[in-house]
């Protein structure tokens, strides 16, 4: 378990990068974290492995904390955590193989075991013909899926990713996902994931906090966070496309299907309406199942404001989020949460 | 080939088959002897240095100030008087103050902070990144210091070792001129005390052959281990 209490770090220099996080997360969840660049993120991942101290409060993995920990302990508390780093830190003298090996190397894993297991690992990760590469010789996505092996060699207790996967491209997010996933359930490790990538805690989180300056804004089940319209961050989680060919003034009907509706599924959504005579085009709409439910994103363009009134009582009455809105309001808010994220999707 | 002209030639000089291939092998044993000194001890102090340092595994800023400064007065002492000042020193190591294994003690002393020197900012060069990735891996300090920061760190040191070796040449020459040996003794006490001027043009001809070869080798092991 890892828990973290009334965490604080301020930089020498006067920035405080962290401003009093509590969080807990449990034996086996993949819990992400998102947040905007200079949120506290890395910050948060180094203070929890004691790469760097925070200035006051206590944070504990397993019981221990590694920002007070010194010497052999530190060492052996670190050998049960695997670390994905933003920036790879792969060693440019080693082969692709020889950095994979280099945790087992330091547990002192003897060098027949430490072969067949390098070889398994460049399986997993796709990279069995560039075992003699060196990292110069690698591409970005890589070099990458190369450091996320050598995290998992020493088969860690907890794995800490910073931003896994923003070197790489879609299917190979996928794939380093469905791993982490598949280890968890295989071996209840615990995983960190820190990215800007709503996509990614999408298909892989159990739970999600967002960090705004450095704490934590909102934290929760995945599915709950988004059944959460109360917050940016369900919105953000499924974001939509942008609006381009409404004017300012036009009116809007944002519509949030959740676990918690009464709707069979969101296909239904549209004969409802029907029935009640309240139909509107749709602007855009995203429909996915997260962790086996149905979430449902629509933008809605009626005619006339009565129209939207309409459609909002009838949705609200089975339990759907619905909410009137115009087309400025829903641009506004994507400039200031989701420009970068709808762009990376219409990719 | 004038200066050549005033002695005659080149090969009626009797100076070149009685004295030269003994002051060549002089000299590579002074630069050789000098240079397996400076690696055993100059590393050593190039990786303290570093790890004292701010950016270190171990800061100290007090002590890092402390051998930083020694390292710098050995490092601008004017050679020779360096090499005046310890001749007490250099006879009670190798019992005279003659002869190129007396040159070796001034030289390395001389070397040894220029070379650390060098090995520090080598060890700078190597990402912080990469010493973290590492320790994370739960290892030891030791092992951080072999495994990364002096391997990362290599191909920078071995061009920092082969500036040193071609450094020390030129220092083997001046130790010559004092009772040292070598190419120098023989430029010095041949090329100019005797105006022998295809002496002098022949020891000069054969320390830029000596450095030639040290930089192209030492530019060739830097290349092969240097995988970036
Ligand atoms: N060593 C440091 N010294 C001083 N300030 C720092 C240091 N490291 C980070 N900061 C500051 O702390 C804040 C948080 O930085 P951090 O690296 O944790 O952001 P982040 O959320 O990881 O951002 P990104 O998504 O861009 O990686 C930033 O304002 C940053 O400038
Ligand atoms: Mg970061």
């Amino acid at each position: 378990m890892i828990e973290l209490t009334q965490v604080r770090k301020v930089f020498p220099g006067g920035v405080t990068a962290l401003d009093g996080v509590d969080l807990t997360i449990p034996d086996g969840e993949i819990h992400g974290i998102v947040g905007r660049s200079g949120a506290g993120k890395s910050t948060l991942i180094r203070c929890l492995t004691g790469l760097d101290s925070a200035t006051s409060g206590s944070i504990t993995i397993d019981g221990v904390d590694l920002g007070r920990v010194r010497g052999a302990e530190l060492m052996t508390a670190r050998r049960s955590i695997g670390m994905v780093f933003q920036h790879v830190n792969l060693l440019d003298s080693r082969t692709a193989a020889k950095n994979i090996a280099h945790p087992l190397e330091i547990a002192g894993v003897p060098a027949a075991a430490r072969k067949r297991r390098v070889d398994e690992l460049l399986e997993l990760v796709g990279l069995a013909d560039r075992a003699e590469s060196y990292p110069a010789q690698l591409s970005g996505g890589q070099k990458q899926r190369v450091g996320i092996a050598r995290a998992l060699a020493a088969e860690p207790r907890v794995l800490l990713c910073d931003e896994p996967t923003s070197a790489l491209d879609a299917a190979t997010t996928r794939q380093i996902l469905e791993l982490i996933r598949e280890l968890r359930d295989r071996l209840g490790i615990t995983v960190v994931i820190i990215t800007h990538e709503m996509g990614v805690v999408r298909e892989a989180c159990d739970a999600v906090s967002l960090l705004t300056e450095g704490s934590i804004e909102r934290t929760g089940r995945l599915l709950d966070v988004i059944s959460d319209t109360s917050t940016p961050l369900s919105k953000e989680l499924i974001a939509l496309p942008p609006i381009s060919a409404m004017e300012p003034g036009e009116t809007l009907v944002e519509v949030l299907v959740t676990a918690g509706s009464r709707l069979a599924d969101v296909g239904r959504l549209f004969s409802l309406l029907a029935e009640h005579g309240v139909e509107a085009p749709v602007e855009a709409g995203t429909v996915e199942t997260i962790q086996g439910a149905q979430i449902g994103r629509l933008h809605l363009r009626p005619d006339d404001a009565a129209t939207a009134e309409g459609i909002r009582r009838v949705l609200v009455e089975q339990g759907v989020h619905a909410e009137v809105t115009t087309a400025a309001q829903v641009r506004a808010f994507a400039d200031e949460h989701q420009a970068a994220d709808a762009e990376e999707e219409n990719q | 080939m004038i200066i050549a002209a005033q002695d005659g030639l080149f090969l009626e000089n009797e100076v070149f088959a009685n004295q030269l291939p003994a002051a060549i092998l002089e000299t590579i044993f002074m630069t050789a002897a000098t240079g397996l000194i400076v690696a055993l001890l100059g590393l050593p102090l190039g990786i303290a240095l570093h790890n004292l340092g701010p950016r270190g595994l171990a800061p100290r800023s007090a002590t890092y100030r402390v051998v930083s400064i020694l390292v710098d007065i050995g490092r601008s002492i004017p050679f020779i008087v360096l090499m005046i000042s310890l001749i007490p020193f250099t006879r009670f190591m190798v019992g005279t103050a003659l002869g190129w294994q007396a040159a070796v003690v001034p030289l390395s002393v001389g070397a040894i902070p220029f070379f650390a020197r060098l090995v520090e900012n080598a060890l700078r060069e190597v990402d912080a990144g990469k010493v973290e990735a590492v320790k994370m891996m739960g290892a030891s300090s030791r092992h951080i210091m072999r495994q990364v920061q002096v391997r990362e760190a290599l191909p920078g040191i071995v061009g920092g070792f082969t500036v040193t070796l071609v450094a020390l040449i030129s220092y083997t020459a001046m130790a010559g001129a004092v009772g040292g040996g070598g190419l120098g003794a023989l430029a010095y006490n041949y090329g100019y005390q005797r105006y022998q001027g295809d002496t002098m043009l022949a020891c000069v001809v054969l320390l830029v052959i000596i450095v030639a070869i040290l930089q192209w080798t030492g530019d060739r092991v830097s290349r092969t281990i240097d995988h970036r």
